[in-house]
């Protein structure tokens, strides 16, 4: 699924990064919590969260993430978006709750495959 | 690459929205040595997780990465509370972190689970009221 896909689902408006919409997205990952999503492996995955901080960019950096989607229409700050401009990160925003926004990517087929190091 | 390569950091621990600065470095200087993404993922995530329990634990330290032609090493030392129970705080959903770091999105109980997950040797010196050192290594060579 490409991230310009996701952002059709979603209905979500591109924070940033709308160079890279036809990127491949191969796993989604749906947490609050960065200790979590930084537990698991994904390749070039997605990261959906309510949570709005710098964190949320290094986390998906680290992990080699290529988009992050907000839910609830939160949107990130500037500093957030410098951060995922240097890590060539897509951000969306999505009106969506996460229950109904990972619901959605499910049913359209993007699994959580994922794996312990 | 014949001699090894040191890289050197202070993280400060009072400003948690920079932590995470040391790992992006290192991150983008281990890229640039042409090292495999897997092994650059599992160096990056690890020391991450030890420089955010170093700002939300410590009070911050220092973070000093050594490549070596057959592995990485990862030092983290810090100033901070030490460790009470290393085998508590190994075990995953295990934490001290208050609410105001849990709201921040960890706390979770799995920073040094995660730490030793990505890395291949993992030893922790610690003293109570010290402070305590980390030392990780990830292998090159199989």
């Amino acid at each position: 699924m490409t991230i310009g896909t996701i952002k059709e689902i979603l209905e979500a408006e591109v924070v940033c990064g709308e160079e890279s919409l036809d990127n491949e997205v191969f796993s989604a990952c749906g947490s609050d919590m960065m200790s979590d999503v930084l537990a698991y492996v994904k390749n070039q995955a997605v990261l959906l969260t309510g949570l709005v901080n710098s964190q949320v960019v290094r986390t998906a950096e680290m992990m080699d993430m290529v988009c992050i989607v907000f839910v609830r229409s939160k949107k990130p700050t500037p500093e957030m978006i410098e951060l995922a401009k240097d890590s060539s990160l897509v951000i969306l925003t999505t009106p969506m709750r996460m229950y109904e926004a990972c619901g959605k990517l499910y049913e359209n087929g993007l699994r959580g495959e994922s794996r312990h190091v | 690459m014949n001699e090894s390569l040191t890289f050197h950091f202070d993280v400060d621990g009072t400003d948690f929205t920079s932590a995470g600065q040391a790992s992006a470095n290192v991150k983008r200087s281990l890229r640039q040595l042409g090292l495999a993404p897997d092994i650059i993922r599992q160096v990056s995530i690890a020391m991450y997780e030890g420089e955010i329990n170093m700002v939300i634990h410590a009070g911050g330290g220092e973070a000093d990465v050594t490549v070596f032609e057959d592995k990485i090493e990862i030092v983290l030392k810090d100033h901070g509370p030490g460790i009470k129970d290393i085998d508590l705080a190994m075990q995953e959903g295990y934490s001290t972190a208050t609410d105001t770091v849990r709201s921040l999105g960890f706390g979770a109980g799995m920073g040094l689970p995660n730490m030793k997950r990505y890395t291949d040797e993992m030893h922790i010196e610690t003293e109570v009221g010290k402070g305590t050192t980390i030392k990780m290594y990830v292998n090159l060579t199989d």
